[in-house]
């Protein structure tokens, strides 16, 4: 079918939703692999790696959890990919798995690996609803020009002011997202991994997408507040949840679990920049002599575990 | 085809589409004095007067060698001479060559700060030479220089809660630490909450830049005179932190008066006596 045929259906609201199925993915672009985890919930696991990655390799910005969640009137996308391309990806793998349109783009949190592939989405008509936490836009303005910099940088992919894409549906405390026959719990969460983080929780099928609130193998990132995390954890764990797409690392049942895990790590850090901080240690000194502390059996633990005490120790140095 | 979009995309990237990266230097590691703005910014500053470096009797630099987090990049610098009335470093400029603001800092020291040492923490995002320069009161120039690595990850300069930093403004912590001995130079940490944003940020709705908001200056004096005085701005990390010297006598007060870019001041003191 060719582009103008497209545009000419799509001029025609009746059909627009029937013809979006072909309409909006292009041949070439190959669908992202997605793992359909239960009736309508379709994931797809990233890689184990830092983002972006570096040009020519096989990660390309690919390293988060996303998913999108099908109801009878309606597709939700939950976070899109860290480049444009992988959004593309995305949505030809929603397209794949359904004629429903996209009537909203959920955002877990402001980081560029769950928010890059936005512009994919924004493109199509109608335009879905971009949805975050009240505090997503912000961050959000704050950071591109760094992201944008560093998908220059990294992986030779140009940008645009337009491919950054802000929420136009802002969630503060919880709200409620009608798919047809499917509901969305949204909870935005004060500061934890980062100061904008919303779950979302597919009631007809008891999954949550925990964004960054949950990482698996990959180290956890402090990009928030570690004490706020801590407490936004113990009230996560009470969510009746069956299972748990984390933002990093595959899906899971044993969530609980790999909640406890990712709570031994963040109370070790806690309590070793603690003990740094009653021993005067510096910020340079308390980071080298934790290097080495607590990281068994996580992935990325060069990348990570040196900024997260980094980032500790300025919040903790400020308790009394 | 991705890799079709790739090479397209490069393209773009070369004809000078790519953003706010290519406004950047570059910088080559091994070559701290091939940086533009450092060539700028040494005529502007120290016109052809000689710098020497590196300088390890005078002063060395500490950095690490990667950015973990871009917004919190722990910087020391060490000074090895002698604070006395005749000869003393002046001043030391801390300089982040492709910061969007390269002068970081410009610290002013006395014979009363006993040691012209400073500590602080900066903002760090792209691949950059850090430099030290001391200059002494009789003019010499002497410069240490750290290449650092940007921060790899989702690593951003900007604060991490600007609410809660917003929350806590102007909340100063003050304290000297380890025996006071008369005579001798003594550490003092200060810190100040303050979210010390760039004003970088484009507002979604207004289209218009959020005005910069940091501190600009920080006073500090012992029993009534200065120890150190300090022009800073938004490369300094949210929380501004500085941990510097000076030399108690005996009784006396240590205080420090701190001013924005909104000339808000914040004052703290702390007593300082023989044996506290």
């Amino acid at each position: 079918m060719s582009p103008r045929a497209c545009s000419l259906r799509h001029s025609i609201a009746v059909l627009a939703l029937a013809w979006a199925g072909q309409c909006g993915a292009s041949p070439a672009i190959e669908p992202l692999p997605v793992e359909e985890i239960a009736p309508g919930v379709h994931v797809h696991t990233g890689h184990q790696a830092t983002w972006p990655g570096a040009r020519g390799d096989e990660v390309e910005g690919d390293v988060a959890g996303l998913g999108f969640v099908v109801g009878t009137r309606c597709v939700a996308v939950i976070d899109t990919g860290g480049s444009p391309a992988l959004g593309q990806r995305l949505l030809a793998a929603v397209r794949r798995a359904t004629p429903q349109p996209v009537c909203y783009v959920i955002n877990t949190h402001v980081h560029p690996d769950h928010t890059l592939g936005n512009a994919a989405f924004a493109a199509l008509e109608p335009r879905p609803r971009f949805v975050g936490h009240a505090r997503l836009k912000a961050s959000l303005a704050a950071r591109a020009p760094f992201y944008r910099e560093a998908l220059a940088r990294d992986l030779g992919i140009a940008t645009g002011e337009d491919d950054i894409v802000y929420p136009d549906f802002e969630v503060e405390g919880n709200a409620e997202l009608d798919l047809g026959d499917r509901r969305l719990l949204l909870q935005a969460w004060p500061t934890a991994h980062t100061d904008n983080d919303l779950s979302v929780l597919d009631q007809s099928s008891a999954t949550l997408f925990a964004g960054d609130l949950l990482f698996i193998g990959h180290l956890p990132v402090i990009d928030g507040r570690l004490l706020g995390w801590l407490e936004v954890m113990d009230r996560l764990a009470r969510t009746q949840a069956k299972r748990v797409v984390p933002g990093h690392g595959g899906p899971t049942a044993d969530w609980r679990a790999a909640l406890d895990r990712q709570r031994r790590y963040l109370e070790g850090v806690r309590d070793g920049i603690r003990e740094a901080l009653a021993g005067k240690r510096t910020i340079a000194d308390a980071v080298e002599s934790l290097a080495h502390t607590g990281i068994d059996g996580w992935l990325l633990t060069a990348d990570f575990h040196r900024r997260n005490l980094t980032a500790a120790y300025a919040e903790l140095e400020w308790e009394d | 085809m991705n890799t079709l979009i790739s090479l397209l995309l490069a393209a773009l990237l070369t004809l000078g589409l790519a953003g706010p990266a290519q406004a950047q230097q570059k910088s080559d590691p091994d070559n701290p004095d091939a940086n533009a703005t450092w060539q700028q910014m040494r005529t502007s500053m120290f016109q052809d007067r000689a710098i020497t470096t590196p300088a390890d009797a005078v002063l060395s630099l500490e950095a690490p060698e990667r950015a973990q987090d871009a917004a919190i990049v722990p910087i020391s610098i060490r000074t090895h001479v002698e604070q006395r009335p005749e000869r003393y470093i002046e001043r030391v400029y801390l300089m982040i060559d492709n910061n969007p603001s390269p002068m970081g800092a410009v610290f002013h020291f006395t014979p009363k700060s006993g040691r012209a040492d400073i500590e602080t923490r900066v903002r760090i995002d792209a691949y950059t030479h850090v430099r030290a320069i001391a200059e002494m009161n009789t003019g010499e120039l002497y410069m240490a220089t750290r290449f650092v690595k940007a921060s790899g990850g989702c690593s951003a300069p900007p604060g991490k809660d600007m609410q809660a930093a917003m929350a806590s403004l102007g909340k100063m912590r003050f304290r000297v630490e380890g025996e006071v001995e008369p005579g001798k130079p003594a550490l003092a940490q200060l810190m100040i909450s303050h979210p010390n944003n760039s004003g970088l940020v484009m507002d979604q709705l207004t289209r218009m830049y959020t005005p910069a908001y940091f501190v600009r200056r920080i006073q500090v004096s012992y029993a009534g005179e200065p120890v150190l005085s300090a022009d800073v701005d938004f490369s300094i990390s949210e929380n501004p932190n500085f941990r510097f010297y000076f030399v108690p006598t005996g009784e006396g007060e240590l205080k420090a008066e701190v001013i924005d870019t909104n000339d808000l001041r914040f004052e703290t003191a702390v007593k300082v006596g023989a044996g506290s």
